[in-house]
């Protein structure tokens, strides 16, 4: 479904992808693993088109996206749910879910979205006309990925959707991902929390200094030293 | 529902209006209204449609312009050598000064509303600076004694034009343009990663903005006898700046409030500038202190009139929908 060919990526002279290559099928949940600062968010906001990268391919089903428009880039059904909650403050949740709907003129099919995303978020349901900037940090998360859900994706790219969140919530957002993933949508999960990413991912890349590293299946890096020292806190 | 409600009020602020315009073309007509109570009502007028102007850039898309008389300077120039220079008509006029000043406003917004940050803030701010030192510098238009502009600014056109700017920038607002704009002004990288055009919306957005401050610059100009580039300095985009800001950055009836408040007072101390600034600035740390979200926060006046039980706990009501 998604094929990066050498991706490089530069913030003025700084390189921050460097010659990345990676590859999600239709149907995956795949999820990059690495530090602060390893290009994370970089590949991610270069997938969905606001980086332009220097060069590299990027086909998604087999057309190239790299570099084009953000807008295009969602309506061929890639969305993305930003780092850090980023939620419209002073607009409802409903507010919020529509503009998830911005690019699409389907009413019917937003309406049935709508009804998908309360029964996912039972939580947004109740505070629909509630304003977002007064959820707390979960049921922003939740609302930042039901509003991506919003516009009928694909492929979903999730950055970090556990960061800042109290275990039992983090382990509720991993449900729901493999949720979404089991209702047929393909999903790219950055995370720093290894542990949970692999327990929910088929496969998973590891990124070092704008570097992949190592890729396997989740058993398989699971298994290994390597990343059972570095990311998974093991022994 | 919601769409009823909102067209009675519609329907209701219109007729008001025109009830209003036309008792005071009455007024005017039997002499009633002396001249000072004239120049006040068209100065006010004339606010209005800075106020609301300036209110779609900051209030409601977020982009921080500060060089507003740039525009207002643009438009009053252009339009006095349609009707001065050239001899045609006033209604031209209007067009051509709202023309021009939008398309100052897409030479200055392109380039710095492509970069995220505060470049349009700087930039505006020396737009300002250098459209009142280019008309200072031109010998056609007068230079620093100014341009002799004939008196063509009369009620109707000015009524017309309040009533035009305040039901566009509405209309505007409530569009799905308008969701654009609001939504980048809550969060500019959420709404790039939704697909919305941001750019185009904040040009769009600020080129609309200037286009009314043009058309106020026209009636301006044709209001009183001269223009000149002292009319135009950093100190009159404070004065609209300070009338979106009283008013309740994202309240479009705050800064219609604001700049009807503003414009009195300051009629008022038109005779002691100083006193005028000292006031000013009395009233914006008041502000600060005991409002610092404006006059009317990001609230619409009608909202006051709609379900009270909305306020406490961010609970909304339906009604607010259309509201920034
Ligand atoms: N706008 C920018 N300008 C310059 N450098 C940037 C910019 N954004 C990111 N970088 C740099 O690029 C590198 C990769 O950043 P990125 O945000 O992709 O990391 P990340 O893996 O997402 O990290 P984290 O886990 O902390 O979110 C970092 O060294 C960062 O400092
Ligand atoms: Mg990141």
């Amino acid at each position: 479904m998604l094929n990066i060919q050498n991706l490089n990526v530069y913030y003025g002279n700084i390189q921050a992808l460097k010659g990345v290559s990676l590859e999600i099928n239709e149907g995956e949940i795949v999820t990059l693993i690495g530090a602060n600062g390893a290009g994370k968010s970089t590949l991610l906001k270069t997938i969905s088109g606001l980086i332009k990268p220097k060069d590299g391919e990027i086909l998604f089903e087999g057309q190239n996206i790299a570099g084009k428009v953000a807008q295009s880039i969602v309506k061929k059904g890639v969305s993305q749910v930003p780092e850090g909650r980023r939620v419209f403050a002073n607009m409802t949740v409903e507010e919020n879910l529509e503009l998830g709907a911005f690019l699409r003129k389907d009413t019917k099919g937003i309406r049935e979205d709508f009804e998908k995303v309360y029964n996912l978020f039972p939580r947004l349901q109740e505070r629909r006309k509630q304003q977002a900037g007064t959820l707390s940090g979960g049921e922003q998360q939740m609302l930042a990925m039901g509003r991506a859900l919003m516009a009928r994706p694909r492929l979903l790219l999730l950055d970090e959707p556990s960061m800042g969140l109290a275990p039992l919530l983090v382990k509720t957002i991993f449900r729901i991902i493999q949720e979404i993933n089991d209702t047929g949508t393909t999903i790219l999960l950055v995370e720093q929390n290894a542990n949970m990413a692999l327990s929910v991912a088929d496969r998973a890349y590891v990124i070092e200094t704008g570097r992949i590293v190592l890729d396997g299946t989740s058993d398989e890096l699971n298994q290994s030293d390597q990343i059972r020292t570095a990311y998974l806190g093991g022994h | 529902m919601s769409i009823v409600k909102q067209a009675k009020g519609f329907w209701a602020s219109i007729v008001l209006a025109i009830v209003f315009s036309v008792v005071v073309q009455l007024l005017i007509n039997g002499g009633q209204l002396n001249a000072f109570y004239v120049n006040t009502l068209f100065l006010i007028g004339i606010n209005i449609i800075l106020a609301v102007s300036l209110h779609l850039i900051i209030g409601i898309t977020g982009q921080f312009s500060i060089g507003h008389a740039g525009f207002l300077a643009v438009g009053a120039y252009a339009s006095a050598i349609i009707t001065m220079k050239l001899q045609l008509p006033f209604g031209l006029a209007l067009l051509v000064g709202g023309l021009a000043a939008a398309v100052a406003g897409l030479i200055i917004g392109i380039p710095s509303l492509r970069l995220k940050g505060d470049y349009l803030a700087i930039a505006t701010l020396g737009f300002g600076e250098i459209v009142r030192i280019i008309f200072l510098n031109i010998n056609y238009v007068g230079g620093a004694s100014g341009m002799q502009v004939s008196h063509l600014t009369t009620w109707p056109w000015l009524i017309g034009c309040v009533i035009f700017s305040i039901l566009v920038i509405v209309n505007f607002t409530n569009s799905t343009h308008g969701r654009a704009c609001i939504s980048i002004r809550e969060n500019e990288i959420a709404a790039d990663a939704m697909g919305i055009n941001t750019t185009y919306y904040k040009v769009t957005a600020f080129a609309i903005g200037a286009f009314f401050a043009g058309i106020a610059g026209t009636l301006y100009a044709h209001n009183f006898y001269i223009i000149q580039p002292t009319n135009f300095g950093f100190l009159k985009s404070f004065d609209i700046l300070i009338f979106v800001v009283l008013g309740g950055l994202g309240s479009m009836s705050g800064a219609v409030i604001a700049a009807i408040l503003l414009t009195i007072i300051s009629t008022y101390l038109q005779d002691y500038p100083e006193t005028r600034m000292i006031i000013y600035s009395l009233v914006l740390i008041v502000m600060m202190l005991y409002r610092p979200q404006g006059l009317m926060g990001t609230k619409e006046i009608t909202s006051l009139f709609k379900g009270r039980k909305s306020v406490k706990g961010g609970v909304q009501d339906e009604s607010k929908h259309t509201v920034a």
